[in-house]
């Protein structure tokens, strides 16, 4: 079995945000972490290549050192590591780094394609299964547990989580995964992985590399949505404070909460 | 494209088991204002198997139109046939903004479409504004008026973008449930129904489903509640955690704590809001008996309002409360119990 996991090297949520006079974040000026959802990817198809048999294959898009998430993902176990940086791929939304990472994987060979349901970063959820609609694969999103893969009749059967529910699917293979963080306890890597995932070659590949993906899908230009604005967070300041009897007290916040339409 | 052949506002009417989801109204609520601002008209697009029932509902919170989509492909949410329904109506129908609820089904079902008809997603919106794009002007570059502008939380809710779509059509956005308003009821109203069918053909993408397994337990993920009735330690006793018990029944709210609570061993760690527990950003959060470390306070302090009730007047808290009220819990809590109850049973 052919398994790709697609992982992001995101800002750690704990450091300081920095932006680029454009408005898009400065990475290169923050900390930066293997995504969440994708590690939880990462170890699925980890798991199953120790039950059945697999090679993994990792890719990621990003800075040149983004190439540390894929050295990670090695010394957990992955075999292969592709990394995708161009300057043209800068600054790109969902629809053109979901373009890009189509382009990227229509060079690989996959029975399942695994990501995670989001990043940290952008939260969007979006690029997974828009990966999955660029390659005209089946998705399965918000995968909470990997249930059975049968390869000779090249199905997977899949639980996705809704809010009050969960559905059993069964997919064809090939497919595309979301998974969630709570999919699985991520391994850690081996001191052995370590030095092996230093030995190994990664694959680098720029827009030229990228297979049956126009220009005019690639970078800020091909972006659909803009920035308009980004700022910090401000924080929210102090509303009314009040001191009542504690009859004034409870029908003051049932007035409050009326006039919010809370209640 | 031409963008100008792009009219009216569309909103996905969400239904779960044939029942309306309440962001479907919220979706609503929202496009009448941004048809307004535009002149124009709010549609809902229905989507499932014998749902045309369900279209006068959506009327009665103000669609102007719905257009049904009934099938027996779509009794339950699969992400090939929805995004053929959804696509096909765009297809066909042409709107100038769709606005989908950012769900479990509409963060995968947005993608997905946007994909296949190569428009822009902005995910997870709590502010849609019609303006123009680039906000002020900017020597040699056009400036668009009439333009969706969308406004979310990105990175962990450190940082708020706005963001437009100004040369593809429809602007989509998912828009995060509990933060529109409904607009209010109009009893009877009846929907101009337009019943579409774009056909549906199994493919390689349909997804079988083997089981449908609805969640049994009874806890809610404090995560996941709308709201949130939270003690500290000021609450006294884990016995006296009754009071907020009664408040979040009265008020359809889940109870959650603060740290010295878990630590004092009267909850248990999944109920902790905080830096070392869970990040929650309900539509009201009390904080009953909690002074508002600032540990506590990044957990909770994106909550759409806050409700603080301490006997300290100094308290932290009530530096991100919107209502503070300073005071005994013991003697508030209760008594806000009662009156929750009797302005629900009133409302009834």
């Amino acid at each position: 079995m052919k398994i790709v996991v697609c992982v992001k090297q995101v800002p750690d949520t704990k450091g300081g945000v920095k932006f680029n006079p454009d408005g898009t974040l400065d990475r290169s000026a923050m900390l930066a972490i293997m995504n969440p959802d994708d590690k939880a990817g990462l170890e699925a198809a980890l798991r199953l290549k120790d039950q059945y048999g697999a090679e993994v294959t990792v890719v990621t898009m990003g800075l040149p050192k983004a190439e540390e998430v894929l050295r990670e993902a090695m010394a957990m176990g992955a075999d292969k590591g592709v990394l995708v940086t161009d300057r043209v791929l800068g600054g790109a939304d969902t629809w053109a780094t979901s373009q890009t990472i189509a382009g990227a994987l229509r060079n690989l060979e996959y029975d399942l394609i695994i990501t995670g349901r989001q990043a940290i970063d952008g939260d969007t959820a979006q690029v997974g299964p828009q990966i999955s609609e660029h390659l005209g694969l089946p998705v399965i999103s918000y995968a909470q547990n990997i249930r059975e893969v049968n390869l000779e009749e090249k199905y997977i059967v899949v639980e996705r989580q809704y809010d009050d529910r969960y559905h059993v699917l069964k997919a064809q293979l090939p497919c595309l995964l979301t998974a969630l963080a709570e999919l699985n306890e991520p391994r850690y890597m081996t001191p052995g992985g370590i030095f092996d995932a230093y030995a190994k070659d990664i694959t680098v590949w720029g827009r030229n590399d990228l297979k049956d993906v126009e220009d005019s899908n690639l970078g800020l230009k091909g972006s659909p949505t803009q920035i308009a604005k980004a700022s910090d967070k401000v924080r929210k300041g102090a509303g009314e404070k009040v001191t009542l009897d504690p009859a004034g007290s409870a029908d003051y916040i049932v007035a409050k909460l009326t006039e919010k339409h809370v209640i | 494209m031409n963008l100008e052949a792009y009219k009216g506002v569309f909103v996905f009417a969400q239904q779960v088991d044939n029942v309306i989801s309440g962001i479907a109204f919220e979706l609503i609520g929202k496009g009448k204002e941004l048809a307004k601002d535009l002149g124009t008209e709010v549609t809902a697009v229905l989507v499932g198997s014998d749902v045309k029932g369900l279209a006068d509902s959506l009327a009665e919170y103000g669609a102007d139109k719905v257009i049904v989509v009934d099938d027996p492909e779509l009794k339950e949410y699969r992400t090939e046939p929805y995004t053929h329904a959804l696509a096909s109506v765009i297809d066909e129908f042409k709107p100038e903004i769709f606005l989908i609820g950012a769900t479990a089904i509409g963060r995968d079902l947005g993608p997905r479409v946007c994909a296949r008809i190569h428009t822009g997603l902005t995910a997870d919106c709590t502010q849609l504004d019609i303006g123009d794009f680039p906000l002020n002007p900017v020597p040699g570059k056009e400036q668009k008026h009439n333009q969706l502008l969308m406004t979310r939380p990105a990175f962990g809710g450190n940082t708020i973008a706005t963001i437009a779509c100004p040369d593809f059509r429809p602007q989509m956005a998912t828009v995060r449930p509990g933060v529109m308003q409904k607009a209010p009821k109009v009893e009877g109203a009846k929907a101009n129904v337009v019943e579409y069918n774009p056909g549906f053909t199994k493919n390689n993408k349909y997804v079988e489903i083997m089981e449908v397994v609805k969640a049994v337990t009874d806890t809610v993920d404090i995560m996941d509640a709308k709201i949130l009735v939270s003690g500290g330690r000021g609450v006294g006793s884990p016995e006296n955690f009754k009071i907020l018990d009664d408040l979040a029944a009265a008020i359809g709210g889940t109870v959650s704590c603060s740290r010295a609570v878990v630590d004092a061993g009267w909850k248990p760690k999944d109920l902790q809001v905080g830096q070392t527990g869970k990040t929650v950003r309900p539509n009201v959060y009390f904080a009953i008996g909690i002074s508002g470390a600032i540990q506590h306070l990044a957990g909770m302090e994106e909550s759409d309002i806050i409700v603080a009730i301490n006997k300290d007047d100094t308290a932290p808290i009530f530096d991100v409360a919107d209502y503070g009220i300073v005071g005994d819990l013991n003697k508030i809590v209760p008594l806000l119990t009662e009156k929750i109850k009797e302005a629900v049973a009133a409302s009834k």
